[in-house]
């Protein structure tokens, strides 16, 4: 069963169309990557797909529902129960440390639980960095504590965008080594990248130019 | 945890680990709740320490007998407003004044009788080149008479009384349906006096050996006269009792004397005595009060609006250069209302610490001005406290509507674009 489904997807901005007619489903425990060089609408849809942003025309439907005719009230919602956010920047509050980061956005989605948060940094390997703050951290530790706060709520769907971009090498196999793990745990990931070693790694890449898809396939080589 | 202890943990750890950033804010409040604590500690405490200030310049109500009577019988009167009408607290000064027509040296002069504690609380402006009478068989001069007669402080006189022909006083004359017994004691008693010099009724005893304990300069009429006690002066004229005019220093607002006078006045027990306002010191210790009062209320309302200057700028900065943040927020699914509670729940929280703060040195601040400028310690106000902090608060919490407002304009998608 389709998780999401984008159908004749376009987003326009005055002449350009960042995503010109996009059709695409993801299953749920799918990992995707997406794919594309700069200006080729990757970020478009990483912010309709993470209900911030809302497309000119088409339909996205999440667990079925269409959800492109929300409003901002609803998106927020919807996004706060059934997503979670990996960002390139990682994005931490800078005055709150590690774990609290990740009760953040138990805050927002319902009751902070700073045991289940620190159960979350456990899995990221991050246990003993708890109480740090972001600027005690490393980009790698930093871009773990986002991936824990993305999955504290137990989000349907992990979004990612450019993950393993501020990262070094190193700490990018320590991210898809995560990554990994997630999907043999059965989460849905859509990974938004440029970088050719993290695209490779997923289940289906699938490629964006012009804000269209050049190309939708499976990985031959995943989990190799 | 609950949503609130972790409300509370996020706007105390955005305070505490920003503290460089929060400390412009929390000093712009702090100083302003300063400005305004000890402004309001003063506002409310100028009253006192003008009237305080003002008793310096004499007696503001006279007490003058009713047209029926020509003058008290007893000292009761006073007794009686002290004890049922003017708190003890606000009296400052009570002196009873009889006057006579003596002679000394063979000229005639006003002498006055009264108690000299009470005379020296209700005129402290009296300057006296050498003491105040302290026993019996002691005279103060005023200048004027000294110069006259050529005594100076130290010298013996005979002081001679010399009643008049007519049983009305002068004085009482004079002294009726005026504003200031003291400034209108008998003028034209030194006429009368002279012309029945000659003619006084000698009473056996009527003569005193008096010693000048100090001469009086004030530069005014008081300077005419000279000063001896009461019980001298009933012991010269052979009767007791009688008094022309009670000078009273009250510490209190011209409403409050407006208001005593009018109960003495309506008082059927005291139908003998009038009671009036000595309206040069009453018109003019209200003016300044009113004025003063406008000063520092116009004061204080400047420094509330430069406190929500401050603190709006303060804010937009902090929103503005916390962009990215509440844009995470919203991706992690804060809805606008959570982003104003926590953006205020900071703006309050400083708000109240810089009003406690603020309520603590502005005590501090009324009590130095108060001490530099009334000469005099201020009294803490314990409701200035909450009431600060309360204020400090709510204009934080104005200051802050706008900048906070912006905060829920932010669009996550693109404070959080990836470069």
């Amino acid at each position: 069963m389709s998780l999401l489904e984008l159908k004749n997807v376009s987003k326009i901005y005055g002449e350009l169309k960042a995503l010109d007619q996009v059709s695409l489903k993801v299953d749920t425990g799918e990992w995707v990557a997406i794919m594309g060089p700069s200006g080729s609408g990757k970020s478009t849809m990483m912010n309709i797909i993470g209900c911030m942003d809302r497309p000119t025309s088409g339909e996205v439907l999440l667990d079925g529902k269409d959800i492109s005719k929300e409003g901002n009230k609803n998106l927020t919602v919807i996004r706060r129960d059934k997503i979670g956010l990996i960002f390139q920047q990682f994005h931490l509050v800078n005055y709150l440390t590690a774990v609290e980061n990740v009760m953040v956005a138990q805050y927002y989605h319902s009751m902070p639980d700073e045991k289940e948060a620190m159960e979350a940094l456990e899995r990221v390997g991050l246990a003993d960095r708890a109480r740090h703050l972001p600027s005690q951290l490393s980009g790698g530790e930093q871009q773990r504590v986002c991936i824990a706060r993305a999955l504290i709520n137990y989000p349907e769907l992990i979004l990612a965008d450019e993950p393993t971009g501020n990262l070094d090498e190193a700490n990018e196999n320590i991210v898809i080594d995560i990554f990994r793990q997630l999907h043999k745990d059965g989460t849905t990931l859509v990974v938004v990248t440029h970088d050719p070693e993290v695209g490779e790694v997923a289940q289906r890449i699938i490629t964006l130019e012009h804000g269209k898809i050049l190309r939708d396939e499976k990985n031959r080589n995943f989990g190799s | 945890m609950t949503r609130r202890k972790m409300f509370f943990r996020m706007i105390t750890a955005s305070l505490i680990r920003r503290r460089s950033r929060m400390l412009v804010a929390l000093l712009a409040i702090a100083v302003g709740a300063t400005i305004l604590s000890g402004l309001v500690t003063i506002y409310y405490d100028v009253p006192r320490q003008m009237g305080a200030q003002f008793r310096n310049y004499g007696a503001n109500m006279i007490l003058v007998p009713s047209v029926e009577s020509d003058a008290f019988e007893t000292m009761r009167t006073v007794d009686d407003i002290m004890l049922n009408i003017i708190p003890n607290e606000q009296l400052v000064g009570v002196a009873p004044y009889r006057y006579e027509t003596v002679s000394i040296h063979d000229q005639p002069v006003i002498a006055a009788g009264t108690e000299m504690a009470g005379a020296r609380a209700a005129s402290p402006y009296w300057h006296i080149d050498g003491a105040w009478p302290s026993k019996s068989g002691e005279i103060l001069l005023g200048g004027e008479t000294a110069d006259l007669l050529g005594l100076k402080s130290g010298d013996k006189l005979t002081l001679v009384y010399t009643p008049e022909i007519s049983d009305e006083t002068p004085e009482n004359e004079n002294l009726s349906g005026q504003e200031n017994g003291q400034e209108n004691a008998p003028e034209n008693a030194d006429q009368s006096g002279q012309e029945s010099a000659d003619e006084a009724d000698y009473i056996p005893g009527s003569e005193l050996e008096m010693e000048v304990t100090g001469i009086l300069e004030t530069g005014g009429s008081e300077e005419q006269y000279v000063y001896l006690t009461l019980k001298d002066l009933q012991e010269l004229t052979g009767s007791a009792g009688r008094l022309d005019v009670i000078e009273l220093s009250v510490s209190a607002t011209r409403e409050q004397l407006e208001h005593y006078a009018e109960r003495i006045n309506m008082d059927i027990d005291m139908e003998n005595v009038t009671a009036q306002l000595v309206k040069r010191v009453t018109q003019s210790e209200s003016t300044v009060l009113t004025k003063l009062q406008a000063l520092v209320f116009l004061v204080t309302a400047v420094v509330l609006a430069l406190i929500m200057i401050c603190v709006a700028t303060t804010m937009t900065a902090v929103v503005t250069e916390r962009r990215k943040e509440i844009g995470l927020r919203k991706a992690l699914g804060a809805s606008d209302q959570s982003i104003i509670g926590e953006f205020m729940g900071e703006g309050l929280l400083l708000g109240g610490v810089g009003g406690i703060l603020g309520s603590g040195l502005g005590f501090a601040f009324a009590q130095y001005v108060s001490m530099n400028v009334f000469n005099g310690s201020i009294q803490f106000q314990p409701l200035l406290l909450p009431l600060t902090v309360i204020v400090s608060i709510l204009v934080t919490g104005c200051a802050c509507l706008l900048p906070v407002r912006s905060a829920t304009d932010v669009d996550p998608a693109l404070v959080l674009k990836g470069e």
